[in-house]
């Protein structure tokens, strides 16, 4: 998702200044992504460049208020019905970083997956605790999308650990010796 | 040293000789009042064999298990049954309810079953469904509830009375998501409230709500996560 969409939900809502979008848009997310009033008004330059959002008069206050236009809106429809490509997403360092480990000599892939399970675990217990107390609808539903991905994570950790447990890891290809060499190829 | 559910050093093998399996090969773990520990671990790990010795339904073969600090091995059979039935809660996947029993009645049973006059103890199982939000199905035989009501009676008759330990194995079994939950609500309910609970699941996201999660593989614990909580235990000298 990129901060453009998010700040176009939010002015479909009525206008909005920079400050009040950075709030609405860290409640709606619970904090997990913040923002800072630099990439908000970055961002809101460029929508205003696009055509997608206009800049209103100055309030009383001095901030100047942005509302959607009618192709912010037609590209906010857009991206809601768009499903997201899984290839849009960052790559999964983690999967990567086990792949290495397994061909990397000297490193204890257990104890890596074991870790990396612990930290998984604990971030799925704290995620859980902040649904326990109070967590409105939106904000609950961002948790348990976290929920959801920390419990997959962890079931491809245990698969990972009895995949582990068949596979003996080959030993590193020798590397050519001085003494494997022929006397005249020394030189 | 507040630790409802002791185990030091506790072995328990099954089968001898070439076929011997060693179900657990020593294993300590302190659960304290006010804590929820899940266990975690694949099928044959362990854990329920974990749950029967904290419950007293299997003994050790070397180690020793303390409920309330008292070692289950110094007690006589019967001195353990009563101990069963007044300090420990179990829920179990099955929910054994009786069927020719109300909801009331299933309750009360470990009360009356520990000498408890009926009288006095269908106002306690009265508000152990109340905990559960079952006010107004004392009467209802379990046929006449659906899963998830008869999973709740489970517990409550877990919970009645003051038992300071529960011991809960995959007790959202064949629940919906939704029902599950509400079940470890309660569960984290009665903890939050003093209780010490064992957790046994292969749900991470029940585990979850535990507060320390321990990992079993091959009868030991291979991992633990959690939060240091019980600043305590690292007081503790180590013997």
């Amino acid at each position: 998702m990129s901060i453009r969409h998010g700040l176009l939900a939010l002015l479909e809502r009525g206008p909005r200044y920079g400050y009040q979008l950075r709030a609405e848009f860290e409640d709606s997310t619970g904090s997990t992504w913040p923002l800072n009033i630099g990439q908000v008004y970055t961002t809101l330059n460029r929508l205003d460049r696009d055509g997608l959002v206009r800049a209103l008069p100055e309030n009383d206050g001095g901030q100047r208020p942005y509302e959607i236009t009618g192709e912010g809106r037609a590209e906010l429809a857009l991206w809601f019905a768009t499903p997201i490509a899984r290839a849009d997403r960052p790559r999964d360092e983690l999967a990567i970083k086990l792949a290495l480990a397994i061909t990397t000599p000297g490193i204890d892939v257990q104890a890596v997956v074991m870790a990396q399970r612990s930290a998984t675990m604990r971030a799925l217990q704290e995620y859980t605790r902040l649904k326990r107390t109070d967590a409105e609808l939106p904000w609950r539903l961002v948790l348990e999308s976290m929920i959801f991905q920390s419990e997959a994570e962890l079931r491809w950790l245990d698969h990972c650990e009895t995949a582990l447990v068949r596979y003996d890891k080959p030993a590193p290809a020798p590397l050519p010796t001085h003494d494997d060499t022929p006397r005249e190829a020394r030189r | 040293m507040n630790a409802v559910l002791q185990l030091r050093d506790v072995q328990r093998t099954h089968g001898t000789g070439e076929a011997a399996v060693h179900a657990l090969a020593g294993i300590t773990l302190d659960v304290l009042a006010g804590e929820l520990v899940a266990v975690m671990g694949p099928s044959g790990s362990g854990k329920s064999t974990l749950l029967n010795l904290a419950g007293g339904l299997d003994a050790p073969d070397a180690g020793e298990v303390l409920v309330e600090g008292v070692a289950l091995s110094t007690l006589r059979r019967r001195e353990l049954a009563g101990l069963r039935r007044r300090s420990v809660g179990y829920v179990f996947q099955a929910l054994n309810l009786l069927p020719s029993l109300t909801a009331v009645e299933n309750v009360a049973l470990p009360l009356e079953l520990d000498g408890l006059a009926a009288r006095k103890a269908r106002p306690l199982a009265e508000a152990a469904l109340a905990e559960v939000e079952l006010d107004g199905y004392a009467d209802r035989f379990p046929d006449e509830m659906s899963g998830g009501q008869q999973q709740r009676v489970a517990i409550a008759r877990a919970l009645v009375g003051q038992r300071r330990l529960v011991l809960a194995d995959e007790p959202t079994g064949a629940l919906d998501s939704v029902t599950g939950e509400a079940v470890l609500r309660l569960l984290r309910a009665r903890v939050d409230a003093g209780a010490a609970a064992v957790l046994v699941t292969h749900e991470a996201r029940h585990a979850a709500w535990a507060d320390r999660v321990v990992f079993l593989r091959d009868g030991r614990i291979v991992d633990a996560s959690g939060p240091l909580t019980q600043p305590e235990q690292l007081l503790e000298p180590a013997s």
